[in-house]
């Protein structure tokens, strides 16, 4: 728990520093046709990159994680409607606000109202999409038994 | 370079090594939506302490943060409560039935070269940019 901790809190500082807690700023960035503002493109190339390289050391260097049995990876090839439909609503409701999930929560923590809001909204639509039907009977079909590989680690 | 580029890049830097961090030591992706998710269902042995500690950090990060970068939260530009509401509704049902957000498919899955992450991250990317087009210059 106190390595998530710490990882928590790295990730923290690094939407801070970045801007990405700035919703006018990621408007900024989502808008292309209008005053575009590139500068995010860079937290994403940064945090890609650096992850990439250190994905591939530890995956490979590493049969088991520090302080658990297994590392919990979902499938990277399936694409399918769920995924697609998935994602363009959410980035509806990020081109809406200007938040995503991180940031919304360390905006939660800055004392923001508007964050408090969104993130109450968002618990309660993840909550209630994880009531589909459709959807728990994929999750029943796709998850081994006990502590295995989870499709929904994201 | 401007400086707000330099701090993008060093922010994305830091934020590439808090996801390798959680792997490293729980082997786990760094997707946010899906640590929370993972809150409000039946979770096995193990399961919790992790994404309360990842999750409790980004808040008390939030806490230390504004401290030092007041201008960094603030919410100039973001919409009216009944549309911030809408948004998040749609941000919590999205990410669930998509399995990821920005952080779990934009940084960790492409990170590991996922094509389903790959896929997703230009579905919301497409999505978001033509949300704003629309909102902000049409209607």
């Amino acid at each position: 728990m106190f390595a998530a901790f710490v990882s928590g809190a790295l990730f923290a500082l690094g939407l801070s520093l970045s801007g990405m807690t700035e919703p006018a700023r990621v408007i900024g960035f989502l808008d292309v046709t209008g005053a575009w503002d590139p500068s995010l493109a860079f937290v994403m190339g940064g945090a890609v990159t650096v992850f990439a390289v250190l994905y591939q050391v530890i995956v490979r260097r590493l049969a088991q994680p520090l302080v658990a049995e297994t590392f919990h990876l979902p499938p990277r090839a399936r694409i399918d409607a769920k995924l697609l439909v998935g994602a363009a609503l959410f980035g509806v409701g990020w081109g809406l606000a200007g938040l995503c999930p991180g940031p919304a929560l360390v905006a939660l923590g800055a004392g923001k109202v508007e964050a408090a809001l969104f993130t109450l909204a968002m618990v309660a639509g993840s909550w209630l999409a994880s009531l589909l039907p459709q959807l728990g009977r994929a999750r029943a079909r796709e998850l081994p038994p006990g502590p295995g590989l989870a499709q929904d680690d994201f | 370079m401007s400086i707000e580029w330099t701090r993008a890049l060093l922010g994305g830097v830091l934020i590439g090594c808090a996801a390798a961090l959680l792997l490293l030591t729980h082997g786990r992706l760094a997707g946010i939506s899906g640590a929370l998710g993972g809150m409000l269902g039946r979770r096995g042995p193990g399961d919790t302490s992790w994404r309360l500690g990842f999750l409790s950090a980004l808040v008390v990060g939030g806490v230390l943060f504004v401290r030092i970068w007041p201008e960094r939260f603030g919410t100039l530009g973001m919409p009216r409560w009944p549309v911030l509401i809408i948004a998040g509704l749609l941000v919590g049902i999205g990410t669930r039935v998509g399995q990821g957000c920005t952080s779990g498919h934009g940084v960790c899955g492409l990170g590991r070269g996922s094509v389903r992450s790959l896929a997703a991250t230009l579905t919301f990317m497409a999505s978001a940019v033509l949300t704003v087009l629309l909102t902000r210059h049409l209607l």
